[in-house]
C-alpha cells in the first residue's frame, strides 16, 4: 500500500536533503584544504587521521562523482592522494562517462603532484594489496609518462621497484637488471645507472647523483659533511637548498648559495620563522626583499586584485603548531599578509596580540592568547571592503565573541555597507571534521598555503551558506574542466 | 591548627584578589584554566623552583616529629627590603653539587632514594627563603589535633592515648592522573601579564596558583602538573565533559556605534571575571583561619584553611602577602570529601573535649552511629576494640 505524500512535505524533504548534501560536501572540500594526517597543536595524529579517513570514506560512498571531482578543487596534496587511493581501492564505477572522467582526473592529478608523493602512493597501493586492472593501468601510464626513468629508478629506487613489480610493467632490459639485480652486472650502458653502480665503490662518483641518493652513499664512504655539501651543491634542488640552509650554516666550512627569491611564499615564511630571532633582525632587509619578490611571483602566477583589505592575524601561542608542523599556522599568516598587501590597493594588518607596527612582521614569535574581537573592531573602523581573518579558530579572550561582534555590526551599524568577512583556518579540527569555525556569521574556509587565498576567496561563498548545491556542483565541474584541459595543452 | 592569638602577628582574614584580575578561561576537555593577571608587577619578590629527584623526603619538624612526603620541588623566594628588583635565583649561575649538599642530605637506599631535610622552611641567605610548597599547609592540616585525646576517656585505645594520632597520613593524587590536565596545560595560551591560574576540573575549583612575577609564572606553569590534588578531582576528571558557560552576550540594543561595541566587548570580558570569582567563591573572599609561618621582610608567609564544612568545598593553602595586603603568592589544595570529614570529626571531638557522648549529641546522632562514622572515616584505631565490638553487636 502506498501513501501519497503531500506536495508541500515532499518539497520540505527535498530541501532538507539538498541542504544536508551541500553541508556534507562543503565540509569535505573545506577539510581537504587544511587536513593532513599529522599532529596539530590541539589534536594528535591518531585523532586527525581517524577523523579525516572517516570523512573520506563517508563522502566517497555517498557522493562518488563529487568525491572524484574534489581532486580538481585545488585541495592539498595529502587529500588528493587519499582520494586517488580510495578511488583505486574501491574499483571503477560501472557508468562509462563517470569511469573515464575519474580516470582522466586521476591521471591529471598524478602528473601535477610531486614525484616522491606519487611513488609513495604506489608503494602504499602495493602494501595494501590494491591490484585491480585500473590500478595497474594507472601505474603503467604514469611510469611511461615520466621522461627520465633512469633518474626515477635511482632516486626512488625501492618505490620504483615496488611499483613496477606491482603493476607488472615491462621495463627495458637494463632498467630491469638495475632494479632487481644491481650487483650482478659490472657495466651499464645508461650513464646515470652506471654512476650509481660506481658510487658504491668510489667516493668521487657520488657527486653526479641526485642529492638525496648521494647523501647516504657519502656516509658509506665517510665523506666529511662540509666537503660533501660543497661538492654536491650543484646537484641540489632549490627546495633541498632551502631545507639544508640552516644545517649547512652549522657545518663549518659549508655555505649554500641560495637565492631566497626562488622559494614559494609560504615555504619562505616557514624558512624565515625557523631562523633565530637575532639572525632575522640582522638580515631583515634581505628577507623583506625576498618576501616581496615571492609575492610578486605568486601574484604573477595567479592574479588577484582587491581594493581595500584589512586582515586580522592570530599570532597566539597555538600558532607555533605541532612538532611536525612547526610554526605552520604563523607562517601561513605571515605569507598571507605579504600576499594581501601585494594584491590590495589599500591594506592594513591587525595582529593579535598586537605587534609593533614599524617593525617587520616576520620578527614576531608565537606568544600570548587569542583575542580576535578587538582587532576585528579596529578593522571594521577602518571600513575596508574585505576583512580576512587568519586564525586556528580557538578564540579564548573572551571566547565566542568575534561572531557576535560581526553579527551586531552587520545588524546595527554597518547594515548594507558591511564588509565581507572571511575566516581562513590553516588547522584541521578533528572533532568537528572541518577547520574550526568562529560562528555562523563568519564564513570559514581551510587554508593550506597562502598561495591558495585566491581559490579560497572564491570558495568562501559556499561555506557562508549563500550558494546552492547546484552552484557547488557547477563550481567543481568548472574546476574539473580547467584541470583536464590545461593538462592537454 | 595551633592558634596564635597574640596581636603582634598579622592574620590573613580572607583570600582577596587585590590588584589581580581574572581573564576569560580557556577550556580543553574537562579542564578549565582561568588566567590571573597582575596589573602592577613589582620586581622585589621573585619565586623560583628547585627540583628534587628523590622518591621521598623526610623533614624534621621538632625533636620527636618528622614529616615524610614525596616532594617534587621546593620554592625559593628572593626578596629585597627596599622594593628594588630582586634577582631571581634561577638566573644565577650555580653548581648543582653545592645545592645538594646545602639543602639536606640525599640517601640512596637501593630500592629508593630519600632526602632528609632539617627544616620545612630554611633561610638560605639574608633575603632568601627555601620552602616546600603545599607541604607547608599540608603539615598544618595534618597537625590539626595531632595529639589525640586530651582526656583519657575509657573508650580510647591505649595506643591513641600514648601516641595520639601519630602517624597521621593523608594521600593525594598527582596532577598527571587527572584526565586532560596535562593536555590542557600544554595547549594553554599564557597571557603576557599572567601571574597565576585557577584550575577547574569539571567546573569545580581544584587549585589556585599565583606567583609574584609573570616570568616566574611562565617558568612554573608546568609545575601544576606535578602538584597534588584530592582524589575527588580524579573522579571529576573522568566524568568531565567540555562544559560551556558563557556570561551574557552582547546586547544588540545597547550598540549604536563602534564605541558602544567596544564598550560591550569590555563589559563581556569583565563579566567573565565576575563569573570566575563566583565559581571560586568557596576560596576567594571567604573567611579563612590562618597562621603566619614565616616573616620575610616586607612579606609574610601564611598558611590557611577555609571553614571545615563537610557539605561544601574546602581548601587549605598557603600565601605570601605584602604588608599592604597584596597577594604575592598563593597555592591552594582542595581537600577531598573524605579528608574534610576526617578533619571535621577531629575538630568536633576536640571541641567537645573528646567525649563521644557529647560529640554525638552535638552532631545529632546516637553514640553508636558516631562510632561508626569515626570508624568509616579511618579513625577506628583511636577507639578501644571492645567499644567497636559493642557498637557492632548492638547494631545487629
Amino acid at each position: 500500500m502506498t501513501h501519497r505524500i503531500p506536495e508541500s512535505l515532499n518539497d520540505d524533504k527535498k530541501q532538507l536533503r539538498e541542504h544536508c548534501e551541500r553541508e556534507d560536501l562543503v565540509m569535505f572540500v573545506n577539510a581537504c584544504f587544511a587536513a593532513t594526517r599529522q599532529n596539530e597543536y590541539y589534536t594528535d595524529q591518531y585523532k586527525t587521521s581517524v577523523s579525516i579517513e572517516f570523512l573520506h570514506q563517508y563522502v566517497m560512498i555517498n557522493y562518488r562523482r563529487l568525491y572524484a571531482r574534489t581532486i580538481a578543487a585545488g585541495i592539498n596534496h595529502f587529500n588528493q592522494l587519499q582520494i586517488i587511493f580510495n578511488l583505486l581501492q574501491a574499483g571503477s564505477p560501472a557508468d562509462l562517462t563517470q569511469r573515464s572522467e575519474e580516470g582522466a582526473l586521476i591521471a591529471a592529478a598524478l602528473r601535477a603532484l610531486p614525484a616522491n608523493r606519487v611513488y609513495a602512493l604506489f608503494e602504499r597501493l602495493q602494501k595494501n594489496h590494491v591490484n585491480n586492472r585500473r590500478t595497474r593501468a594507472v601505474i603503467k601510464r604514469y611510469l611511461e609518462w615520466r621522461s627520465e626513468p633512469a633518474f626515477d629508478a635511482i632516486k626512488y629506487r625501492n618505490k620504483y621497484r615496488a611499483a613496477s613489480a606491482h603493476a607488472h610493467t615491462k621495463l627495458d632490459d637494463e632498467l630491469g637488471m638495475f632494479l632487481f639485480d644491481l650487483k650482478k652486472h659490472n657495466k651499464y650502458q645508461t650513464p646515470l645507472l652506471d654512476k650509481y653502480r660506481q658510487a658504491h665503490y668510489s667516493a668521487t662518483a657520488i657527486y653526479e647523483l641526485p642529492f638525496t641518493v648521494a647523501e647516504s652513499l657519502a656516509q658509506k664512504h665517510d665523506v666529511p659533511r662540509d666537503v660533501f655539501l660543497r661538492k654536491i651543491e650543484h646537484k641540489m634542488t632549490a627546495a633541498e637548498k632551502l631545507r639544508y640552509q640552516s644545517s649547512a650554516a652549522r657545518t663549518k666550512g659549508a655555505k649554500l648559495d641560495f637565492d631566497l627569491g626562488r622559494a614559494s611564499l609560504t615555504r619562505l615564511a616557514l624558512y624565515v620563522l625557523s631562523l633565530h630571532k637575532n639572525e632575522r633582525l640582522e638580515r631583515a632587509d634581505e628577507l623583506h626583499a625576498a618576501f616581496e619578490r615571492a609575492t610578486q611571483q605568486t601574484l604573477a602566477r595567479s592574479p588577484l586584485s582587491l581594493n581595500r583589505v584589512a586582515a586580522v592575524f592570530d599570532r597566539s601561542r597555538s600558532t607555533m603548531g605541532s612538532r611536525e608542523k612547526r610554526n605552520r599556522p604563523l607562517a601561513v599568516a605571515l605569507a598571507s599578509s605579504y600576499l594581501l598587501r601585494g594584491a590590495a590597493t589599500e591594506y592594513r594588518a591587525f595582529w593579535t596580540p598586537s605587534i609593533d607596527n614599524d617593525a617587520f612582521e616576520f620578527l614576531t614569535q608565537p606568544a600570548g592568547q587569542t583575542t580576535l574581537a578587538n582587532p576585528l573592531i579596529d578593522a571594521l573602523e577602518w571600513q575596508p571592503d574585505l576583512i580576512v581573518i587568519v586564525s586556528d579558530g580557538y578564540e579564548n579572550d573572551p571566547p565566542m565573541i568575534v561572531d557576535q561582534v560581526a553579527q551586531i555590526y552587520r545588524e546595527q551599524i554597518g547594515k548594507e555597507s558591511t564588509p565581507e568577512i572571511v575566516h581562513m583556518n590553516p588547522v584541521f579540527d578533528a572533532d568537528h571534521f572541518a577547520p574550526r569555525r568562529l560562528g555562523p556569521t563568519i564564513a570559514t574556509v581551510g587554508l593550506r598555503d597562502a598561495e591558495d587565498i585566491p581559490t579560497m576567496l572564491g570558495f568562501a561563498r559556499f561555506t557562508a551558506g549563500t550558494a546552492t548545491l547546484a552552484d557547488l556542483e557547477q563550481y567543481l565541474a568548472i574546476r574539473v574542466n580547467r584541470m583536464l584541459n590545461s593538462d592537454e595543452t | 591548627m595551633r592558634h596564635n592569638h597574640s596581636k603582634s602577628k598579622p592574620r590573613l582574614e580572607n583570600i582577596a584578589l587585590k590588584g589581580l584580575t581574572l581573564a576569560p578561561s580557556q577550556v580543553f576537555g574537562g579542564v578549565r584554566l582561568v588566567p590571573v593577571l597582575r596589573k602592577d608587577v613589582r620586581e622585589d619578590l621573585r619565586l623560583t623552583r628547585r627540583s628534587y629527584d628523590e622518591d621521598l623526603a623526610a623533614v624534621q619538624l621538632s625533636s620527636n616529629t618528622a614529616y615524610y612526603s614525596y616532594i617534587p620541588h621546593a620554592f625559593i623566594a628572593d626578596w629585597s627590603n627596599d622594593g628594588s628588583p630582586a634577582v631571581a635565583y634561577g638566573t644565577q649561575v650555580r653548581s648543582n653539587k653545592s645545592t645538594k649538599t646545602s639543602d639536606g642530605k640525599v640517601h640512596d637506599l637501593g630500592f629508593m632514594t630519600a632526602r632528609v631535610m632539617k627544616k620545612m622552611r630554611a633561610r638560605e641567605d639574608k633575603n632568601r627563603l627555601r620552602f616546600l610548597p603545599m607541604d607547608v599547609s599540608m603539615e598544618g592540616f595534618l597537625s590539626l589535633h595531632f595529639g589525640g585525646p586530651d582526656v583519657a576517656w575509657e573508650e580510647y585505645s591505649r595506643a591513641a592515648i600514648r601516641d595520639g594520632l601519630s602517624p597521621r597520613s593523608e594521600s593525594s593524587i598527582p596532577g598527571r592522573w587527572i584526565k586532560g590536565l596535562e593536555d590542557a596545560l600544554r595547549v594553554f595560551e599564557i597571557h603576557s601579564t599572567q601571574v597565576g591560574s585557577l584550575v577547574f576540573v569539571a567546573d569545580a575549583l581544584a587549585s589556585a596558583f599565583i606567583v609574584p612575577h609573570p616570568d616566574d609564572y611562565r617558568a612554573l606553569h608546568a609545575t601544576l602538573l606535578t602538584d597534588d590534588y584530592g582524589e575527588l578531582l580524579y573522579y571529576y576528571g573522568l566524568y568531565a565533559q567540555e562544559n560551556t558557560i558563557l556570561p551574557d552576550s552582547i546586547d544588540p540594543n545597547a550598540v549604536h556605534s563602534l564605541k558602544d561595541l567596544r564598550a560591550e566587548v569590555t563589559r563581556v570580558r569583565s563579566d567573565w571575571s565576575k563569573l570566575h570569582s563566583l565559581m571560586s567563591n568557596n576560596l576567594l573572599e571567604c573567611p579563612v583561619r590562618s597562621e603566619m609561618v614565616y616573616n620575610m621582610g616586607p612579606f609574610q608567609l601564611h598558611r590557611f584553611m577555609t571553614e571545615l564544612n563537610p557539605k561544601a568545598e574546602n581548601h587549605i593553602g598557603e600565601a605570601i602577602v605584602r604588608k599592604n595586603g597584596t597577594l604575592e603568592y598563593l597555592k591552594s589544595y582542595r581537600l577531598s570529601a573524605a579528608q574534610c570529614l576526617r578533619a571535621y570529626l577531629l575538630m568536633q571531638l576536640a571541641n567537645t573535649n573528646w567525649s563521644l557522648e557529647a560529640c554525638a549529641k552535638e552532631l545529632n546522632c546516637t553514640r553508636n552511629e558516631f562510632i561508626f562514622r569515626l570508624e568509616n572515616a579511618g579513625f577506628g584505631y583511636l577507639l578501644h576494640q571492645h567499644v567497636l565490638e559493642k557498637a557492632r553487636s548492638e547494631k545487629r
